[in-house]
């Protein structure tokens, strides 16, 4: 039998999910293949975002993260996370002073390198906070990004 | 024209891909300067890039990615992958743009 996300996955031709979609069997909301993803996406804080994952992170020297010390512009900030640990199956980016602070979860598939990059946003000076998952556990880390002017996050 | 840039290049048995989506990413949080409403939440809340029928990477993405936003990462693979990038909004938008790794 196939599965939703089998489903969701096979059928990412635009078309046929737009076919769906305006037949009213999912709702857009749905269409996010995992409801405890959507639900940290939503959290409004970093203990709420964590609790939404299920996350409860010990912080790790194997992950580093590259992100600048000062950013003249909040709207636009490269963050790259390179882990060390091995079995890195995902990678999330936490903005922690963000209103939203779940930026990002990079689902790691067989043959990718244990790094990610993104460009988030940063409402004021605040750490980014690094998850990784490596087998069952999540590990973490975090950096200061000091924002000059933010980018109404 | 295609809402998406995405490059793949290789080097050893590296490839590198680098990605570019052009996208408000509305948080939903930002007031409009001149009529003083809340701009509606718009932004990307997956993206997924294949080689194949291979899941490379499945990124899910909240409101706080920039916008306009880049993503990049680096998988083994080698030159004439044929790489496909889809991403889908919270409003049920999408697109997708396919790229071969050179």
């Amino acid at each position: 039998m196939m599965n939703r996300r089998t489903f969701l996955r096979g059928s990412l031709a635009a078309s046929a999910l737009g076919l769906v979609v305006s037949a009213g069997l999912l709702t857009p909301r749905l269409l996010l293949a995992d409801e405890t993803r959507a639900a940290a996406f939503e959290a409004k804080s970093l203990d709420e975002a964590l609790k939404a994952m299920a996350a409860t992170p010990e912080e790790s020297a194997e992950i580093s993260i590259e992100a600048p010390d000062t950013a003249a512009n909040g709207a636009s900030v490269r963050v790259t996370a390179v882990s060390k640990l091995p079995s890195t199956s995902e990678i999330s980016f936490i903005v922690e002073n963000n209103p939203l602070p779940l930026a990002a979860t990079f689902v790691l598939g067989e043959g990718v390198e244990p790094t990610s990059s993104v460009v988030l946003k940063f409402g004021k000076t605040s750490n980014v906070i690094v998850l990784v998952k490596a087998g069952d556990k999540i590990y973490s880390a975090k950096k200061t990004v000091n924002v000059t002017t933010g980018g109404c996050a | 024209m295609s809402s998406i840039k995405m490059k793949a290049k290789a080097e050893g048995d590296k490839v590198e891909v680098k990605a570019l989506i052009t996208h408000p990413m509305e948080t939903g949080l930002r007031k409009d300067k001149t009529t003083g409403e809340l701009v509606p939440a718009h932004y990307i809340q997956e993206v997924v890039v294949t080689s194949g029928d291979k899941i490379l990477v499945t990124a899910y993405w909240g409101a706080s990615v920039s916008k306009n936003p880049f993503m990049g990462f680096t998988y083994k693979g080698v030159v004439g992958d044929k790489l496909k990038i889809t991403w889908k909004d919270n409003k049920a938008a999408t697109d997708s743009a396919e790229a071969d790794v050179v």
